[in-house]
């Protein structure tokens, strides 16, 4: 620990600075998922958690716990089914498994995380790198780029182009 | 009635037709010849052969003044296209109130005891119907636009031409392959069938056409910019121009997809507003590009930077307005929206189609033009996080797209459907969402060019301090206390993204509220006034910047209404006289049920007495309808809203066995802040339309201090 700290201490301040963020960064991450690891397991809450990953199936297109047709001939006995799997300890996993063979895939109301359905949430996720990445490189690469010299160094500037200056100076300060 | 309804359409076919050839053909023409001195825009177009330049051939100035006057034939067909398109859709209105059952369209979507707004609302109630508003509307915008030529007659002449070409599909749909004055076959029949009893609702007589406007709306813009990508247009005008446009074209489109979530919250009764379906998930898409696009053209203003992706963003906009369009009526996707499905599909992918090539082939053969004229200066600059804003807003709409489209690929390629629902948007798009947030706060503390760290850091301090202890205070508070004290985000996955969305809608506040404070500190220590009477000032000398914010604060207060949604619970009771059902801090006592019949349809409802804290303080009647004409049924969900909290009932039906109503109570909180939210955004964007007061008026320096000053240029520092 001591180390560390003193490493950092003998870093420029803006290193420092990139360092203290990554610390923040990491922190903010570990809370995260921790507090995701905790969450609660009670039958109640399970039946609730996996009665929204569900759909219901008599074609109204709503979450099974969400279902509010009086007479669905499915809704009621897909919540049975579901409470009884709960209440038998079977994991979330067993769980959607079962539901999948006897309903089928369409019961689930989210892509799984197996085989092509994964595609789902990886081209998102892919999409969004790469449109950091590009943003990132877009914005170093202009940035990087050396600024036209002016012959014969500073000059005065006065009335047409000056007026376009405070034109251009009022647009960009929005004042 | 219906051959009038008939004949005004093909007429409006016709001089669409026109108004597209002989536009182009003026055009082209203007383009041989040369360009005469720049002069004013009614002295442009109705010039007189004498005052046209003296070393013009006299060929070429025939050739000139023959194209301008087919150029005005053609700006005219365009007005006159306005005219027929409304006398076709009155006779329809007409149509439905004299009850005209011969025509298929009023049979299929009204009745003779249809009330009047609905009978009215027939117009946009069905596919062949909405067609046609969407043909009147885009006629309307033409219209506007071609009376306004004078403020660039050439750029609207490109513009015209461009939503000419919109308006022939649309109305070749209407002539051709979904006519509303069809003819019903057989024997005349006494009733109509009647209106969609989902329809029945005050809501729908005004969210489709805020909706339509919003969709048809960003024609125009996408005009004016293919016009200018076009004629390779000068400068960033196109951009000034249609900057009006854009915007209220967008808040109708706000609109529009909130009335679409009031609608469905308060008519389909499952209790919430938003149910990520793909005619939704339609609506959502262009709504996501529109309002990036509204962002990254400050960029092209401002710093003519951006121009390409400007260029595709509206592209995208108008693309995304029809794919909606074609998803919700080709049936491609399955949707309990998708009220009218039918072959049209074929015709808007060839439109989806020809509209993307006639856009690319443009784009490469005139990219040259679109050029930067600035390049960024730092990552830490209001350019960048307009980049990263657009990259987050595309981002959104690609997941939603991605999301509406994956069941059908899914299917390509592995064999079967799957279904892609409120879990996989929740898991996808608030992350990003709340990236999005971040950056809201961020953006408007970033200068133009470069922003120092020190400076970021000194203006963000106090926001984030502020929206960190809010946080806290949330997460440590008894859950007792209701929504949205408690928010232990290791309890649930939804409690934390609930606490990060309110933490940073904190923040973003603070940042709205600390930039209108420190500028109204400016000009209270300038002028000596108050601080309200500065800060109206400040926002009154640049309405669209301070517009803006408050746009942002809105969005906040809808976030934050989105947040409750966390908290939601609902219970469901088969109740007879008397019985209670306790939800949240509410008891609900059942009176009574009881039924009635009209001749539109039969009703049941029940009456119960609400409870909080052992004091009666309100009664509540949840009703179920059955329409008689439609066969079909509705449910009333009756809500009862609070700045806390919506009490939500539900009829949902009775028991055959024993006849008692079988209730279902939602207990949902803040959502009223995702309605007041849609308001303060609403009013934002009013404002940012307002123009800005006039500046201060410039006192010039002393000739005397002028020249001492000259020798001795200042250098603008880093």
């Amino acid at each position: 620990m001591s180390a560390s700290k003193g490493s950092i201490t003998n870093l420029n301040p803006k290193t420092k600075s990139i360092h203290r963020t990554l610390s923040a960064a990491k922190a903010l991450l570990l809370c995260a998922a921790v507090f995701a690891l905790l969450g609660a397991g009670d039958p109640a809450t399970r039946f609730s958690e996996i009665g929204h990953r569900m759909m219901c199936v008599c074609g109204c297109n709503q979450i099974l716990l969400e279902c509010n047709h009086v007479g669905c001939p499915d809704s009621d006995g897909m919540r049975n089914e579901l409470m009884a799997s709960v209440s038998r300890g079977d994991s979330d996993s067993l769980v959607e498994q079962g539901f999948v063979q006897k309903y089928g895939p369409t019961v689930l109301a989210a892509p799984t995380m197996k085989g092509f359905d994964r595609m789902a949430y990886i081209l998102p996720l892919v999409a969004l790198f790469l449109g950091f990445g590009l943003v990132v490189t877009i914005v170093r690469t202009w940035k990087n780029r050396p600024a036209p010299a002016i012959a014969g160094g500073l000059r005065p500037v006065r009335g047409a182009e000056l007026e376009q200056f405070r034109d251009q100076a009022g647009k960009e300060t929005d004042l | 009635m219906a051959e009038i309804g008939s004949f005004a359409l093909l007429l409006a076919l016709a001089l669409s037709v026109y108004t597209f050839v002989a536009g182009i053909v003026a055009l082209a023409f203007q383009k041989q010849t040369p360009q005469p001195a720049p002069q004013s825009g009614s002295q442009i177009t109705h010039r007189s052969g004498a005052s046209a330049s003296v070393n013009d051939s006299s060929l070429v100035a025939l050739l000139r003044r023959g194209s301008e006057r087919i150029g005005e034939t053609a700006r005219r067909a365009g007005i006159a296209t306005f005219a027929a398109v409304f006398l076709a859709a009155v006779v329809l209105v007409l149509c439905a109130f004299r009850d005209d059952f011969s025509i298929a369209y009023i049979f299929h979507h009204s009745n003779r005891d249809l009330s009047g707004p609905y009978k009215f609302a027939v117009l946009w109630s069905g596919q062949e119907g909405s067609l046609l508003f969407w043909s009147l509307l885009l006629a309307a915008y033409g219209f506007v636009l071609r009376l306004r030529y004078k403020t660039d007659p050439r750029l609207f002449a490109y513009a015209s031409v461009v939503l000419a070409g919109v308006q022939i599909f649309f109305l070749m749909l209407v002539n051709f392959a979904a006519n509303p004055f069809g003819i019903l076959e057989g024997p005349l029949r006494p009733d109509g069938s009647g209106l969609n009893p989902l329809l029945q609702y005050p809501e729908m007589v005004i969210h489709p056409p805020m909706l339509y406007l919003g969709y048809v709306g960003f024609t125009v813009p996408f005009a004016f910019a293919l016009g200018a990508l076009i004629m390779k247009y000068p400068g960033e005008k196109w951009i000034h121009i249609t900057r009006r446009w854009t915007m209220v074209t967008w808040a109708f489109l706000t609109c529009g997809v909130f009335l679409g979530a009031h609608w469905a919250y308060s008519v389909l009764g499952w209790g919430g507003y938003w149910g990520w379906d793909p005619v939704e998930n339609a609506s959502l898409m262009p709504w996501l590009t529109g309002t990036a696009f509204l962002h990254s053209v400050m960029m092209q203003e401002k710093r003519g930077m951006l121009k390409m992706w400007n260029m595709w963003l509206v592209f995208a906009t108008f693309w995304l307005a029809i794919l909606g369009t074609f998803l919700t009526r080709s049936g491609i996707i399955s949707s309990v929206h998708a009220f009218a499905q039918s072959s049209i599909g074929g015709w808007f992918a060839w439109f989806l189609a020809l509209s993307f090539v006639v856009f690319v082939f443009f784009f490469f053969k005139n990219k040259s033009h679109l050029i930067s004229e600035h390049k960024l200066e730092s990552l830490m600059s209001r350019e960048s996080s307009f980049l990263f804003n657009n990259l987050l807003f595309v981002l959104l709409c690609f997941t939603v797209l991605w999301g509406t489209w994956f069941p059908k690929i899914s299917e390509l390629v592995q064999g079967n459907k799957v279904t892609v629902g409120g879990p996989f948007y929740n898991r996808v798009a608030i992350p990003v969402a709340l990236l999005l947030l971040i950056l809201t706060a961020i953006g408007p503390l970033l200068a133009w060019r470069k922003t120092s760290l020190e400076s970021l850091k000194r203006n963000f301090l106090w926001p984030t301090v502020g929206a960190i202890a809010v946080a806290i205070f949330l997460m440590l508070t008894p859950q007792k206390w209701g929504a949205p004290f408690g928010l232990k985000p290791w309890q649930d996955i939804a409690y934390f993204y609930s606490l990060m969305a309110i933490g940073l809608s904190v923040l973003v506040t603070l940042t709205v509220a600390s930039e209108f404070y420190r500028g109204g500190r400016v000009i209270s220590k300038h002028t000596g006034q108050n601080m309200f009477a500065s800060m109206v000032q400040l926002t009154h000398r640049n309405t669209r910047r301070y517009g803006g914010y408050i746009v942002h604060f809105g969005v906040v207060v809808v976030i934050i209404g989105f947040a409750g949604s966390a908290f939601n619970q609902d219970k469901e009771m088969e109740m007879k006289s008397g019985d209670k059902l306790t939800i949240g801090a509410y008891t609900l006592v059942c009176r009574s049920s009881t039924e009635d019949d009209n001749p539109n349809y039969f009703s049941q409802w029940a009456i119960l007495d609400v409870y909080k804290g052992g004091k009666q303080i309100d009664a509540m009647t949840p009703e179920r309808r059955f329409y008689h004409a439609s066969q079909q049924t509705s449910t009333m969900p009756f809500i009862r809203s609070t700045l806390n909290e919506d009490l939500y009932l539900v009829f949902e039906g009775v028991n055959q066995d024993n006849g008692r109503p079988i209730l279902r109570a939602h207990l949902n909180p803040l959502v009223m802040w995702v309605w007041m939210g849609v308001w303060i955004i609403l009013g934002g964007t009013i404002l940012a339309l307002v123009p800005n007061a006039p500046a201060p008026v410039r006192v010039p320096a002393p000739a005397r201090l002028q020249q001492q000053a000259q020798p001795a240029p200042v250098a603008t520092g880093d």
